[in-house]
């Protein structure tokens, strides 16, 4: 049936905005229902997600370009292979708040090639590696400091003095920070590895994927 | 490169030339693993890294409609595969054929329509090397595909087409691309590929945990407003007559995504149609102030939930999408069921202890339609409204035709002036909203259903981007209609510009608009013309009548705009009615 009307007017008919029943309730810009009296946005949160992956072209192109993406906070991707032949595990430092959390595994889980993905607790048994190129003219000083952060020196000469220094990404910062009375030339830090502690597997996947 | 066609020109030479072949090449591989999917039909263009694929289509009886465009292609093949249910393909060489797919592809992927691509690429040893017409398509459409695969072995390239085939179809449909070099593809293998199949590493959910499902079927029977939101999953899973009977069995008012147009009809009591930036009154009103909202496969898109802050603020969310990867997106989920929607709406039907009281709220959605009516003003003696050419063509076709769009103000008014009644009738460009989609899917959507009637919405703008699809209708004579609302200009933009840029109408103006009912001739389709009222029902009446492509130029009011309308980020619930209240 024809909604035309032979008249003359602007627009369409109905009560105007002012005049409308109005909801009681509100969402914050993530989309969730929130007391507007109380409720402040999200804070964003760092953890450890662990993913483990089939060896397909592409797959960390993919997971990379997903992070841009969708502007999620990537601090830091390490991927490597694992016992299993075929299979890697790339893990992620993320900065993000829960909801964001929750849709970064979600969609890491959707590349095909991706077979399992977790968040790993607050405390996974985690690691990383820094190398550290330092000026060569107080020796004894760096080799000082190298001690103490449980560190090894890979190279040493005249000029430049080089150090790798491994362990948690706090420990790294803190020894970072102690060469720093030193000139540092450069720096090279591979992010962070890490697997679920004790017992606890990183990854559940049934055999088809070991 | 000429553009032959690869089809045999008459009967005699196909019975001669299509006996069935052993797989001898890569390229014999690909198109067994099109036959074994049960693929009748292709779109493409030809081209010197895909010609080992045409060369072994040449043998198979599926039918390849030769495009003008790789765009065209890649819609066409988006649009057959809305309408069939089943993944269409498309079809183009390396390089600007892959490129020029891409639009279509990001089209499918956003509208999640089941479409699997195949370009040619450079051989394998020139890859990497800048060689000619190479693009790096695994890279350029990684970000537009459900998945894509560069497939490097003759042996296995039929399995990757296969794997590509059910990837696009099964779980939540999406596009997939196989990158085929030319030296995979020619070179020979023995291997005859099976039935597609998913990878091991892809495994679609079906049902939906029965706790969640119990504790949102209580929800939704304590509901005082509840109202059901039928998104696009709902047709894509087949679960319209499911959500029919569950909304009429618990009179549960049903208001539908632009893509879920079509699960439920509008002319059910139950119905208040579309919701968002450009859906009805009686929709915004009731999806602002519902206090329950079963939201079936959507993705909560900012055209729909205009700011997420006013979205169904005072509604509890029960989310049912098969991508868990959906669920608290956008908004958050207070119930969210992770499944296929026609097994979730069963599993939820089942649950249910009762039944909502819906009296009160029914007569509340009831007021809201008498008193938001979608009633346009439509004086004899002015230019044509565009909303009375899509009433008037709605009520002189059956209910099952398929509408088509291009993007812009006649696309809204094709949507919301046209009664839907019934799935996959509803074909437009939703998510990207790509001009250009409305001809070339008119031509997909007719192979998908040829025994269907066709209308394509178009605006003059949007024609402009794809009209050279008109010599492929031609070509194979294909019934379908084109209504260009021809208003002289990008419609929408200047609508925009008239609201948030001072009327200042920069580039949104085209006087020099072709006559398209000439450029109709000249293609070899029969063209038409309206300018005034009393021409409408006798135009529709021959342009439908006719059996092949026609253009029906439809001078509009230029200065009519879309109504209602919630600004971008807006408030759905202040939607506007006039450009005042905007
Ligand atoms: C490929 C593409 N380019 C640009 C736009 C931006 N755009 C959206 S609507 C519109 C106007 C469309 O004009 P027309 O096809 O004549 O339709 P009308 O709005 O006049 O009905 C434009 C330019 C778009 N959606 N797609």
């Amino acid at each position: 049936m024809s909604r035309r009307e032979e008249v003359q007017r602007q627009g369409l008919k109905g009560p105007s905005p002012e005049e409308r029943r109005r909801p009681i309730g509100r969402r914050n810009s993530q989309g969730i229902r929130i007391d507007p009296a109380v409720a402040a946005e999200p804070e964003p949160r760092r953890t450890t997600i662990s993913a483990y992956v089939k060896n397909e072209p592409g797959v960390l192109a993919g997971v990379s370009g997903l992070f841009h993406r969708r502007q999620f906070n990537i601090e830091s991707l390490t991927v490597g292979p694992t016992q299993n032949e075929g299979y890697s595990r790339i893990t992620l430092v993320v900065e993000e708040p829960d909801p964001g959390i929750d849709q970064i595994k979600k969609q890491l889980n959707k590349l095909v090639p991706v077979v399992h993905v977790r968040e790993l607790d607050s405390d996974p048994v985690a690691c990383e590696l820094v190398i550290l190129k330092i000026d060569g003219d107080e020796p004894d000083k760096v080799q000082a400091i190298t001690e103490m952060y449980d560190g090894r020196t890979l190279d040493a000469g005249p000029e430049t003095i080089t150090v790798q220094i491994t362990g948690t990404e706090g420990k790294i910062d803190d020894a970072i920070d102690a060469y720093e009375q030193f000139n540092i030339r450069e720096i090279a830090r591979t992010g962070q590895a890490a697997l679920a502690r004790g017992a606890e597997e990183t990854a559940r996947v049934d055999e088809k994927h070991t | 490169m000429s553009g032959e066609q690869t089809q045999a020109s008459s009967e005699t030479d196909i019975e001669t030339e299509t006996a069935p072949r052993e797989v001898e090449t890569g390229a014999d591989a690909v198109v067994r693993s099109l036959e074994n999917a049960g693929v009748e039909h292709v779109f493409g263009v030809q081209g010197g890294a895909i010609m080992p694929v045409y060369d072994a289509l040449y043998h198979s009886e599926i039918r390849h409609v030769t495009m003008a465009h790789e765009q065209g292609a890649a819609h066409a093949a988006d649009a057959y595969g809305i309408v069939s249910g089943d993944p269409g393909v498309c079809m183009a060489t390396s390089g600007p054929g892959a490129t020029n797919l891409v639009t279509g592809i990001a089209d499918a992927n956003m509208d999640s329509d089941p479409v699997v691509a195949l370009t040619g690429q450079v051989p394998t040893e020139f890859v990497g090397n800048d060689a000619f017409q190479e693009t790096d398509t695994i890279g350029v459409t990684g970000p537009v595909t459900k998945a894509n695969v560069f497939a490097d072995d003759s042996d296995t390239v039929g399995t990757d087409v296969g794997t590509a085939f059910a990837l696009a179809d099964r779980g939540r449909q999406g596009p997939t691309l196989v990158d085929l070099p030319k030296d995979v593809t020619n070179g020979d293998t023995e291997t005859t590929p099976g039935v597609p199949e998913l990878p091991d590493t892809y495994d679609p959910p079906e049902t939906a945990d029965a706790e969640a499902v119990s504790a949102a079927a209580e929800e939704l029977v304590r509901a005082d407003r509840p109202a059901i939101l039928a998104g696009g999953g709902v047709i894509k899973a087949e679960a319209s007559e499911a959500l029919r009977s569950f909304a009429k069995e618990h009179e549960i008012p049903v208001i539908t995504t632009m893509p879920g147009t079509g699960a439920f009809p509008e002319d059910h009591e139950l119905s208040l149609e579309i919701a968002g930036m450009h859906g009805t009154g009686y929709a915004n009103m009731a999806i602002t102030v519902t206090d329950c909202l079963l939201a079936v496969g959507t993705r909560f898109d900012d055209r729909l939930t205009g700011g997420v802050e006013t979205f169904a603020p005072d509604a509890q969310i029960i989310h049912v999408d098969i991508d868990p990867a959906e669920i608290s997106k956008n908004i958050e989920a207070d119930h969210p069921l992770v499944g296929d929607a026609k097994a979730v709406l069963g599993q939820l039907a089942d649950a249910m202890p009762g039944s909502p009281s819906t009296d009160a709220w029914l007569k509340q959605c009831e007021t809201w339609k008498e008193e938001y009516p979608m009633e346009y003003a439509a004086p004899e003696d002015e230019p044509v409204k565009p909303q009375y050419l899509v009433e008037r063509f709605d009520e002189a076709t059956d209910d099952d035709t398929i509408v088509t769009t291009g993007v812009g103000q006649h696309q809204m008014w094709a949507w919301q002036y046209w009664t839907w009644k019934v799935p996959r009738t509803w074909v437009t460009s939703h998510g990207l909203g790509a001009m250009g989609y409305g001809l070339p899917s008119a031509i997909g959507a007719k192979f998908a259903a040829p025994e269907r009637d066709v209308v394509c919405f178009d605006g003059d703008g949007s024609f402009l981007m794809t009209c050279q699809g008109l010599s492929v209708a031609v070509r194979e004579n294909l019934d379908i209609t084109v209504v260009v609302l021809n208003n002289d200009a990008i419609g929408m933009v200047r609508q925009w510009q008239d609201a948030f840029f001072g009327e200042r109408h920069m580039a949104s103006e085209y006087p020099w608009v072709p006559e398209f009912d000439t450029l109709a001739e000249a293609f070899g389709a029969r063209g038409f013309r309206i300018d005034t009222y009393d021409e409408v029902d006798e135009v529709i009446e021959e342009a439908m009548g006719y059996d092949g492509p026609s253009v029906v130029d439809a001078h509009i009011d230029p200065d009519e705009n879309v109504y209602p309308m919630v600004p971008s980020g807006g408030d759905n619930g202040l939607f506007a009615l006039t450009e005042g209240q905007l």
